[in-house]
């Protein structure tokens, strides 16, 4: 069939035609073999430019489309549209690009730009010569989703996911959902209370008819691809059947045995076998077999079993693999705070009267391990003078982390009104460098901190942290006045930075997400597309994408949850036809495609003796098209003799 | 086992007891400190300065000493160990600076006709450069140490003075955490002693300026003797002539000043070690001392 | 009185000597003031270290390298280990002593003969090395 190409050279304003002479580009082109019509225009990406497209197509009765334009990222989507609007099939629309891969890098050469340019349009109208008509693939959607991590993003998230019709599986790696926020005690700038805005959302999540709750567990594995995820969850052993029990306490509380309370933050102990708060969604305890005597010790005590009134006491649970099928996955895994033992200036982990933020925090609880007073950990006196640290590992490229954790300047504020609420004769003193205020209301949260409420801010970074005679000795400066601070104070709060949570990390290397150079997951587009990954069909939600404070991260649980929605609204998800496809006649048998693919999309069928490619799972990276010995492996739209055409183009040979 | 070993100008003056002792030990612990056979002053202060050649010479050119007996150097004072090593990094990263110190290296013809077998080869980082606590951690090890000791120091509270050069900056010197170090606190438990951790142990004695401005000196010291003092310490332990100096000589001054204030001795940790292992009363000489070191060894039983 | 910044001001080519001669970036410290802080001898200063930056950073040379300060610096490096931009103001300190010193803006902190004669028969000459490397040049 003859071949009728069209090109389009764009002006991209001065972004292309200020470098390449774009004129004259598509007139040496108009006489290219296969070419039936060349043109150029100013912006071919509006309107009146995907228009010139449309009706030459008609016109000219092209076979096949060429936009010399700005990288294939940004427009190839919106030309394949305009080709499919006039009639033609959108695998036979090519982008060739001219700018970042030519004008932008070659400002100071128009000649050689110039020739570069027509070079590169040739290369592709070779590809578009031989092009053939693609129908993308079409393959189920399982329109159910898994959100991993059951903090507050997490919790949005899966309430949003499950309103819009859709079932989810939340999966918390901790006896309870709630996260960092169930430890809070009041939250800034309203100072309501944390638990009690955040329970009934736990307790909806947990008896949503389309939610699916596991807790005390975590994600082993994921294969399968969007729409058609295939995810392993280890229910990890409990020790207890969850199932059956009521949440009477009655183990926790006969249990001899004592270990210090992650909830509290290391301030208090908890039982062996326990439910990390009161509040907890499940209030079902778990066995914490690292610290319990019947493990440790060969069978001695066993306590909890003799007083479980229902028999859920079962020493001998194991994990359970539970494998559910979903089509989108939203990693929800927030974030901890920077280790104290990293600030050896300050003697964290060194002095129990230099303690963290999430510490203070559980002291500040009414639930928490000091009944809601403010108390000093080394002889439990409420403290007189209370200094709070900012930028405790954040803004330190030199030594800890460069990045600003967004929400210490408001905490700590709020540590520092609740402390003045608490004990009503006490000074707060605040050492910042910068307060950074920058949400709904939160310049007038600093204002009542300061004016109402006595605290004292001073602006400079502390030096050094010891103890002296019992009292904690903060060695700091007032830029503002040009005075070296001392300061012999009953406690020291430390604003840690926010890091991603730990378990995180490994998760998001399994699931082979990109993280940046700090553990944070990587959005998509940092300006316009944060709440999702590049990976199709991963969404991700609040802290785990940075640090953030909570409305923050509801408003990204939402929007994740939108995304999954529309996801969900097609039945079926839609594959790039560009993929792999194996010649039968030719195929020897070999398996080696099978060996190499690491998506296991090659099969091998022992009845023909050929191998096959499964179309839902292929994606198209071309390691077998690589590795056939015979040939028989080739791309669709990207076959050997198309890129011999084209590279031929490229060094004009 | 032999070690070179370059003592430096002030162990060879004002620091004989440091010297002495030093030798002492190393050898009951098998390990010959061989002194270099020709050195100079390293220069005592690291430039901090980027222009400046001509200013790492000095501890350059010992560096070159060092490289003809051993591809290691061993040293007591912590000026020395800072200029060495941060000399020793220059020459292994600034190339310009390498090539021109270089040309002066090759016109020290004073040294060939000294040394028999100096051979004319480029000094470029070759060696490497140990302070004497690292020789006894990592050459020796803290467990053979502990072996070797025939006394234990049991009942001797001991504070550890690091100071500023042995720690900082914290990249080059690379010798142990700055804010939290613990190199001394495991020698001192390995050879028996009750360590006393106390906050200024890394804060300046005051150095160089008490040559300067005395009054200085005598209030950072000051600082650091009382911060030991306040946590019960019978002796603090240094690496430092300097240091040493500052902290013992002040004393009389912090005396006046502070009601209630008992001098500590200051002694240096080989000093301590050589009673650890038994050495004999020749090699425990505090004539250098302001505050006499004898009646808290003596009160212990220690002596 | 209002300090008059200009562009010449700032862009002083005097900044540009200090800045080579200390191998640090002025505008790189954001006045954090944690090298004052925790400098030793901060009491004797004239001008605080994270303010001899600042006067720096807004051209005010000549009131710096007339300040006490300079000349009290112990070459610690306390300040330079702290802090968390990496800003190294001891290095600034001996940078500006080596432009007094080498210009003869002023006479040398400490003069040769000065060094008493306790100083010399007492103290470890270490320290009587480094003080006149430091402070006389």
């Amino acid at each position: 069939m003859e071949e009728r190409i069209g090109v389009f050279v764009c002006h991209c304003g001065t972004n292309i035609a200020g470098t390449v002479d774009v004129k004259r580009v598509a007139e040496e082109l108009a006489g290219y073999p296969g070419v039936a019509h060349s043109t150029d225009y100013t912006y071919m990406c509006s309107d009146p430019g995907q228009n010139l497209v449309k009706e030459a197509i008609k016109e000219h009765d092209l076979t096949g489309v060429i936009v010399a334009a700005c990288s294939p990222t940004l427009h190839e989507a919106t030309f394949r549209r305009a080709g499919t609007a006039a009639g033609m099939n959108p695998y036979q629309v090519e982008i060739s690009n001219i700018r970042e891969q030519c004008s932008w890098v070659h400002q100071g050469d128009k000649e050689a730009a110039t020739e570069k340019a027509i070079r590169t349009i040739k290369v592709m109208i070779e590809k578009a010569r031989l092009d053939e008509a693609l129908e993308p693939i079409s393959v189920p959607m399982t329109p159910r989703a898994l959100v991993v991590g059951g903090g507050i993003a997490g919790i949005q998230a899966a309430l949003d996911i499950a309103n819009s019709g859709h079932e989810v599986v939340l999966v918390e790696k901790d006896a309870s959902i709630g996260g960092h926020m169930a430890q809070l005690s009041e939250t800034f700038p309203t100072l309501d209370c944390s638990q009690c805005i955040m329970t009934p959302k736990m307790v909806e999540v947990a008896q949503h008819p389309r939610v699916k709750l596991m807790t005390y567990s975590e994600v082993d594995d994921v294969s399968g691809f969007v729409g058609n995820f295939k995810v392993k969850i280890r229910k990890k052993a409990s020790y207890v059947n969850r199932d059956v029990c009521t949440g009477c306490g009655l183990c926790s509380e006969k249990c001899p045995a004592k270990a210090p309370s992650e909830f509290d933050e290391g301030l208090a102990e908890r039982p062996v076998i326990y439910t990390p708060f009161p509040q907890a969604v499940p209030n079902k305890p778990v066995l914490d077999a690292e610290h319990c005597t019947y493990f440790l010790k060969d069978g001695k005590c066993g306590v909890c079993a003799k007083v479980c009134p229902l028999d859920c006491i079962d020493y001998e649970q194991k994990d359970e693999i539970v494998e559910e099928e979903v089509g989108a996955i939203v990693v929800a895994t927030g974030y901890d705070l920077y280790p104290i033992e990293n600030m050896g200036e300050y003697g964290g982990g060194k002095y129990p009267d230099v303690v963290t933020s999430l510490q203070f925090e559980r002291m500040l609880s009414a639930s928490g391990p000091t009944g809601g007073e403010v108390r000093r950990p080394s002889d439990n006196e409420v403290p007189k003078e209370v200094v709070f640290l900012t930028c405790c590992g954040s803004r330190d490229p030199e030594s800890h982390l460069p990045y600003c954790s967004k929400v210490c300047c408001m905490y700590l504020t709020k540590h520092a009104m609740l402390y003045k609420h608490n004990a009503h004769e006490g000074q707060a003193y605040v050492f910042y460098m910068d307060v950074r205020t920058g949400g709904k209301g939160y310049e007038e949260f600093y204002t009542r901190a300061a004016e109402e409420d006595d605290v004292l801010y001073i602006r400079g970074k502390v030096s050094k942290i010891f103890e002296e005679d019992g009292k904690v000795m903060v060695w700091g400066v007032d830029t503002l006045s040009g005075k070296k601070i001392e300061i012999a104070a009953d406690m020291a709060v430390l604003g840690l930075a926010t890091v991603p949570n730990k378990a995180a990390g490994e998760l998001a290397n399994m699931l082979k997400l990109h993280q940046n150079e700090w553990g944070f997951l990587s959005e998509a587009h940092p300006k316009l597309r944060p709440v999702e990954s590049l990976a199709p069909g991963f969404y991700i939600a609040g802290a785990a994408q940075g640090p953030k404070d909570i409305p923050e991260s509801v408003a990204q649980a939402s929007g994740a949850a939108s995304k999954v929605a529309s996801l969900f609204a097609e039945t079926e998800y839609h594959r790039e036809p560009i993929i792999a496809c194996i010649d039968e006649d030719t195929c020897a048998g070999c398996k080696v495609c099978v060996s190499v693919c690491p998506y296991d999309a090659a099969e091998f069928d022992e009845k023909d003796k050929v191998a096959r490619i499964k179309e839902a799972i292929c994606e198209g990276c071309g390691a077998c098209i690589a590795a056939c010995p015979s040939g028989s492996a080739s791309q669709k739209n990207l076959t050997d003799e198309q890129l011999y055409k084209m590279v031929s183009a490229a060094l004009e040979v | 086992m032999k070690i070179p070993y370059y003592p430096g100008c002030t162990l060879h003056e004002r620091a004989r007891d440091f010297d002495d002792s030093a030798k002492a030990c190393a050898s009951a612990l098998g390990v010959e400190l061989e002194e270099l056979p020709i050195w100079t002053c390293c220069g005592a202060v690291y430039p901090l300065v980027t222009d400046s050649v001509m200013d790492v010479l000095a501890g350059v050119r010992n560096l070159s000493y060092a490289s003809r007996i051993g591809d290691k150097v061993v040293t007591l004072c912590s000026f020395c160990y800072n200029v060495l090593k941060r000399s020793n990094n220059v020459m292994r990263v600034d190339l310009d600076k390498r090539e021109k110190a270089n040309l002066f290296l090759r016109a020290d013809t004073a040294a060939r006709e000294k040394v028999e077998s100096y051979t004319l080869e480029d000094y470029e980082g070759q060696v490497e450069v140990l302070h004497y606590i690292e020789m006894l951690r990592d050459v020796v090890g803290y467990d053979k140490l502990a072996e070797a000791v025939s006394k234990k120091l049991d009942g001797l509270k001991v504070a550890p003075y690091y100071g500023c050069m042995l720690l900082r900056p914290k990249k080059e010197m690379n010798f142990d955490d700055p804010e939290q170090p613990t190199i001394f606190e495991e020698f001192l438990e390995a050879i028996g002693c009750d360590v006393v951790d106390f906050p200024m142990k890394t804060e300046c004695c005051g150095g160089f300026q008490v040559v300067n401005d005395e009054e200085l000196a005598v209030s950072c010291s000051q600082n650091v003797v009382v911060s030991a003092l306040k946590r019960d310490a019978d002796v603090i332990v240094t690496t430092c002539p300097l240091c040493r100096y500052n902290l013992d000589r002040h004393q009389e001054k912090m005396a006046e000043r502070i009601s209630g204030f008992t001098k500590v001795p200051v002694v240096y940790f080989t000093q301590l070690l050589g009673l650890a292992l038994g050495l004999g009363k020749e090699h425990l000489d505090f004539t250098d001392n302001t505050v006499d070191p004898m009646p808290v060894l003596a009160e212990k039983s220690l002596i | 009185m209002r300090l008059r910044l200009t562009i010449d001001m700032v862009r002083d080519e005097v900044l540009d000597r200090v800045e080579t001669l200390s191998g640090q970036q002025l505008l790189a410290c954001y006045q954090c003031g944690r090298c004052s802080a925790g400098c030793p001898v901060v009491d004797e200063m004239d001008i605080i270290p994270s303010e001899v930056i600042r006067l720096l950073q807004l051209g005010q040379v000549g009131e710096v390298l007339n300040s006490k300060t300079i000349w009290t610096c112990a070459s610690c490096l306390q300040c330079a280990s702290r802090c968390p931009k990496g800003v190294e103001f001891s290095n600034i300190c001996d940078a500006l002593r080596a432009i007094v010193l080498r210009t003869r803006l002023s006479e040398p902190r400490l003069d040769a003969d000065e060094v008493t004669p306790v100083m010399v028969s007492d103290a470890p000459q270490m320290g009587v090395v480094g003080a006149l490397r430091k402070l006389n040049g």
